[in-house]
């Protein structure tokens, strides 16, 4: 720990999940230590599980009540229900009473539980054993005498994974995150992204020592251990400029405009409400992505057609007349929800999954369209669909929109057919634009690019490969063009659109409107200001 | 019908939840079986093996799927009302708020 300006520098390369840099200490999270433990007597033992299960029982109900968001809610309350089933700890405290440690009596009888649960079949279920992890390891820390691991705000967090709970229960003021498993698609990194936390994953935390300084690089997607002085100097000074552009943006509630005066549009993507709360409407210019996905998840119930109603309507307001870009569900691919999406997918990217997910389940799909129809009367509405391939599967999604307007008027509903646009992901999509009877496009450059080049984002080995290349920038280009000279109106919602260092090369392609992460606004605005025109 | 004891009472219902008898329904079932003092029993046939509606974790690991019927069996003062309200919760796709 101490003299640690002897210490080597080294750098560890993982995945960026997260664009931003961050400097701070490690702070290793891993599962609890059960070893220091000494025994005293079995009624000891007895009473040191009963404060230690009552102790857990009251952060859980802390963090449930300050959570303000339904994912973690859902897994919070859970883990309470778990709590208070006494048959949970039962077999503890028969083996406290048969003269084991109280810890080890915890885990014996939490571990065939979690096992159960990862060896279980339905998906849904798997993901329960991290819950389970997590309380069990909740318990261990308090009969070990830790308190919870909080940390600090300006640290860079290293763990083997992230469960979206303790995610966002954590201060991440100029902090970072480094995670073994996960990736750039993960929930996490999702939430990372929208809330400006630098992350990358991939990294073996193993040999990560507690106290070190590191400096996170979450665009390189490299953590730097023991940075040296130079290293240090660049990161106050990127840090700096980042801060610029930041308030920059703060105060800019203007159109985004490239040094000739062009106007471009900047818009955000969302996955709920919770994310609208600390934007002002006025500093972008609309929704150019909300991911419906997000309320299919977490909470294992699939909304109603009066809830997703409710939340589109909220957003619809929130926008006040700025457009609103609702994608329908995009479950499947790296996004299983249970109960809906096929598990066991051999190919889960190249399956059934967006578009071809909703039209095989139709009873879901029209709760969706019927809740949008419901909300398009609120506000400026587009409906987009991901992953079409071919015109006919839009053409059906369009027939059954139609009906669900038709039904809803006949029960007297005020209900309105928003304009229905496509995501454009699918190369067959792109290659052929003119044949779809779109309204609007979307590229959705994180999977064009996957599908494109064959290589996906999530394989560390082939991050060359899966990057925006001259193939990818030829099709997106064709879409821009199709759709300037058809008087369509193009976006780009994936990540891509969110690189300052791409912005350039999608103006060129004669892209202006740019849907981004909440986090990536500033950036983005800059290069746009910077850009003078096409290089060519 | 067998082990007709006085006041055991019994009610069945269809689950049609998309995603079967998982943690948030689970959490919402347990829940609502402890607000009764009667003794409830939960199973996914007619003749059991029946299992305390009021435990999350035996609930749980019931792991039962969209479209089974469950069985509820329940023995004291409050059991007919704690079976009503258990099928209403059920059959209402566990949608009684949160």
């Amino acid at each position: 720990m101490d003299d640690r300006t002897h210490r080597a520098t080294h750098r560890i390369q993982g995945r960026s999940a997260a664009p931003g840099i961050a400097l701070g200490p490690l702070v290793r999270l891993g599962p609890a230590k059960h070893e220091v433990r000494q025994y005293r007597s079995a009624a000891e033992e007895h009473q040191a599980l009963v404060d230690a299960l009552a102790t857990s029982q009251l952060d859980l109900g802390v963090l449930a009540r300050d959570a303000g968001d339904a994912d973690a809610e859902a897994i919070l309350s859970f883990q309470i229900a778990l709590l208070e089933d006494d048959n949970l700890a039962a077999p503890a405290f028969a083996l406290i009473a048969g003269g084991e440690l109280a810890n080890e009596a915890w885990s014996a009888a939490i571990d065939p539980e979690i096992a159960a649960y990862d060896a279980a079949d339905d998906p849904y279920f798997r993901a329960r054993a991290s819950d389970l992890r997590d309380l069990r390891d909740r318990v261990l820390r308090h009969l070990a005498g830790e308190t919870d691991q909080s940390v600090p705000a300006g640290v860079i967090v290293a763990a083997d994974d992230m469960p979206p709970s303790t995610f966002l229960a954590t201060d991440w003021r100029d902090g970072g995150l480094v995670l073994r498993r996960g990736s750039p698609s993960s929930h996490v990194a999702i939430l990372a992204r929208s809330r400006g936390v630098p992350m990358i994953v991939g990294v073996d935390v193993d040999h990560l020592e507690n106290g070190t300084e590191a400096l996170l690089d979450g665009n390189a997607g490299l953590l730097i251990v023991n940075p040296d002085g130079d290293m240090r100097a660049s990161f106050c000074q990127r840090r700096a400029e980042q801060s610029e552009v930041r308030q920059a943006v703060a105060s800019f509630s203007g159109p985004a405009l490239t040094a000739a005066g062009e106007l471009v549009r900047v818009m955000i993507n969302v996955t709920g409400l919770a994310e609208l709360r600390d934007i002002d409407p006025a500093h972008v210019d609309g929704i150019g992505l909300m991911r419906t996905e997000f309320l299919f998840q977490g909470r294992k119930k699939l909304p109603t057609e009066e809830e997703q109603y409710q939340i589109y309507k909220r957003m619809l307001e929130w926008a006040a007349g700025r457009p609103v870009t609702i994608r329908t569900l995009d479950a499947g691919g790296d996004k299983p929800i249970a109960g809906l999406t096929q598990p066991g997918d051999m190919n889960p990217f190249l399956g059934v999954r967006g578009v071809r997910l909703s039209l095989r389940h139709l009873d879901v799909f029209r709760a969706q369209l019927r809740a949008l129809a419901r909300a398009a009367v609120a506000g400026n509405l587009k409906v987009m669909i991901p992953m079409v391939t071919v015109p006919e599967e839009l053409d059906r999604c369009r027939a059954l929109f139609e009906q669900a307007v038709e039904e809803l008027r006949r029960e007297g509903r005020e209900v309105q057919m928003p304009p229905l646009g496509m995501m454009v992901e699918v190369p067959a999509a792109a290659l052929t634009i003119e044949d779809f009877n779109a309204e609007f496009f979307s590229i959705g450059s994180n999977d064009l690019i996957q599908y494109v080049a064959a290589a996906s984002r999530d394989e560390p080995q082939l991050a060359d490969l899966a990057r925006p290349s001259r193939a990818v920038f030829g099709l997106i280009g064709h879409v821009v063009n199709y759709a300037n000279r058809s008087g369509r109106e193009t976006s780009l919602c994936g990540d891509l659109a969110g690189d300052p260092e791409q912005v350039a090369a999608l103006l060129d392609q004669g892209l202006r409107i740019f849907s981004v992460a909440p986090a990536a606004l500033g950036a983005v605005r800059a290069a746009i200001a910077r850009y003078s025109g096409s290089a060519a | 019908m067998r082990g007709k004891v006085m006041n055991k009472l019994r009610a069945s219902v269809l689950m049609r939840h998309e995603v079967g008898l998982h943690a948030r329904p689970s959490v919402k079932l347990t829940k609502l079986a402890k607000g009764f003092e009667s003794r409830i029993d939960l199973g996914l046939s007619p003749d059991g093996p029946w299992i305390d509606a009021k435990s999350i974790v035996k609930v749980m690991a019931t792991k039962a799927p969209k479209d089974s019927t469950i069985y509820f069996r329940a023995e004291g003062a409050d059991a007919k009302a704690a079976l009503e309200a258990l099928v209403t919760l059920v059959d209402g796709d566990f949608q009684d708020g949160r």
